[in-house]
Parts: C-alpha cells; structure tokens; sequence
C-alpha cells in the first residue's frame, strides 16, 4: 500500500517537473532563447579589425594575430598572398613583419633557404581578429600579470 | 597533241585579274548614266550609317559578358572564379564585367585588342583550352599577357574606375593608406604590380617578381 502511493507520489512529481521543464524557454548565453530543436537566427557578421597594429602576445608561443584583413589572399600549392610582403626579400618594401625564422626548420631542426613546407599555410596558426562580442567571458590572466600578483612589488 | 587542242586563247589568271581590275576601274570613274547625283550621294550616306551602325553594333555585342561568358573556357574556369571576387559581388551592388578589364575602353586600342582576340577565337574553334587540365597548364601564359597589357598601359582598365586623384586615403585601412601613398602616387608602382589575382586565382607564382 505503501509502496503503490510512493509509485503514485513519484509519477505525478515527474509529470509535474517535466511539465514545467517543457513549459520554460532554456535560455542560455550561447543559444539565446531559442528552443534547442529550432536553430536561431544567425548574428550579424562583423567586419574584420583592420588597423595593421601589431598586438600583444597573451603568451610567448601564441602564434601573432593577423591585425589586418585578409579577404580574397590565396593561399595554395600556386601562390601565397600572405608571403608577398612577409617573406624575407620582401620585407624591405612593404615593411611587415618577417617571417620568423623557425618557420625555415624542417621537422629535423635544419634551417632551409626558405619557408619550410609544413608552415606555408599561414592560417593554420594566424588568424585575423573580427570585433565580436565573446559569448563566454574569458578571466585568462597573462603569465606577468600572475607573478605580479603572487609577489606584489616583488622581483619576478 | 597540237597547240590547238588546248583552249589557248584563254589567258592566264593573272592576267584575267589585271583585265577585270582595269574594267572596274573604268565603271568607277565613269560617271553615272542612270542614277542622279543626290541618289548616289544619299544611297551612299544611307549605306555608310548602316555599315557604322551595324559594325559598331557587332564590335558591342562582342564587349558583352554574355559573349564572354559563351565559351565554355570562360564561363567554366575565369567566370567561375571571378564570382566570389570583390568584383562580382560587394556592398554597393557596383560591378564589373569582362571587358570592362579586359577590354580597353578607348576606340583605336580597342580594334586593336578586338583583333589580337582574333587569335583567341582561333584557339577556341581549335580546342587550345577545352579542359580544365589543358587551361590549368596554360594559365601562367595566359596571366603573363594580361599582366604585361596592364604594366604596358599603366594599368589603364583599372582606372577606368579607380582614379588615384578621386582616392581618398583617409577611408582607407592604414596599410593601404601607406602603400598607396608610397608606391601609387609617386607613380612607382602601377596597380597590377600588387593586386595580382584580385579578380581570378593565381597560377603558378614561382617566378613571377615579388612572389613565392
């Protein structure tokens, strides 16, 4: 007897949740409140930064953010936009930013006469930064800002 | 076999020519026996509109996208490619087409580039491109030409539409803002020395100046 009322007790709990459950629009940060079996509207795209100011590294491997548009650059086993001006003979005239030189090594460590197959394909690592509003926030705190905080005023 | 068999009083052929030049030359200056003087004059200027019209009317139809576009060639590689381009496609719904790059837009250069293009009616009807891998061995040469036409007459199909003295710089990215400054308006550069493969895909670029 007990045991029938408990079997009662649950099923209407449960009808009760799922109702409610089924009742509420899941409204999250990434989704908006958009039902999760309908796809919502896709945000506005946004232009590319395109103010060719180099920016800061949030850490030293990082590879550096292409701070300048890039539409239309081919890049492909005949050509490479990216390297008419940032490849070494280059860099005179169009004043960018060389190549760094570890992308002359093969994977032996040898240095080469010029840009290594395996690191010809720019946007593999380099990307260009669009002024898009992060659906997640983000607390990266870079490795100084760190050792400041851990000995305030102290040597680093 | 005598000499009389044959029909000799029948004269060779060029002298069959000279003799039918000289009696066409006579019916010219000849004056007109039948027709008045005004007849001949208006008949004349009627039919010289309709040989201009008509010839211009050709050499338009030919400056179109459409004809462009008519030749497998075309439409199936360059067409293809230049849809995606900034040229095809952009903001303002401003476009450009064919010949509007390829074609120059002053009269004489462009009977003189319509018959050059003789040549490539020649390698359509001989099938010089009719695949995609026989136009991919070809494209370098074919991109060369171009390239050469528009280092030759300083990039003049370009500015046609992009004027440096209506360029404003300040609107520009800082990046193009300084190249052209350094390199366009001192007349250092002309445009297609940098914007190589803004309207089609590059071939091969080993080799060329100033790439990879």
């Amino acid at each position: 007897m007990i045991r029938k009322s408990a079997i009662a007790l649950l099923v209407a709990a449960i009808a009760v949740g799922t109702g409610t459950l089924a009742a509420q629009t899941l409204n999250s940060g990434l989704r908006g409140p958009t039902p999760l079996n309908d796809e919502g509207p896709a945000p506005p795209m946004t232009s590319p930064r395109n103010t060719s100011e180099r920016e800061v590294r949030n850490y030293p491997e990082q590879p550096p953010v292409i701070p300048h548009s890039i539409d239309g650059y081919q890049i492909d086993l005949n050509s490479n936009k990216c390297l008419s001006c940032h490849a070494r003979a280059r860099t005179a005239e169009s004043r960018a930013p060389m190549v760094s030189i570890t992308h002359f090594m093969d994977r032996d460590g040898q240095f080469l006469a010029s840009i290594s197959p395996r690191r010809f394909f720019c946007t593999e690592c380099h990307v260009p930064q669009n002024a898009a509003n992060p659906p997640v926030s983000n607390d990266f705190v870079d490795i100084d800002t760190m050792l400041s905080r851990a000995t305030p005023g102290g040597r680093r | 076999m005598s000499v009389l068999d044959k029909p000799a009083s029948r004269p060779s052929f060029l002298k069959r020519a000279w003799s039918f030049v000289v009696e066409l030359w006579g019916v010219l200056i000849r004056p007109s026996s039948v027709f008045g003087l005004g007849v001949l004059v208006l008949a004349g200027f009627a039919a010289g509109v309709i040989f201009w019209g008509g010839f211009n009317t050709a050499l338009e139809l030919t400056n179109t996208e459409k004809f462009c576009t008519s030749c497998h060639e075309m439409h199936d590689n360059v067409f293809q490619e230049l849809r995606s381009t900034i040229h095809f496609t952009n903001r303002s719904g401003v476009r450009a087409t064919c010949p509007d790059c390829h074609v120059p837009h002053n009269w004489t250069d462009k009977i003189a580039r319509k018959m050059q293009a003789s040549k490539e009616v020649w390698g359509h009807l001989f099938g010089f491109i009719d695949t995609r891998e026989k136009f991919v061995d070809k494209r370098l040469d074919l991109a060369l030409h171009e390239w050469a036409r528009f280092k030759a007459n300083d990039s003049l199909e370009c500015r046609n539409c992009h004027s440096a003295q209506s360029m404003d710089i300040t609107k520009q990215s800082p990046r193009a803002a300084v190249a052209h400054e350094r390199f366009l308006f001192p007349g250092e550069k002309t445009c297609i020395d940098c914007h190589k493969g803004i309207a089609h895909r590059l071939p091969d670029m080993r080799g060329v100046p100033g790439w990879q």
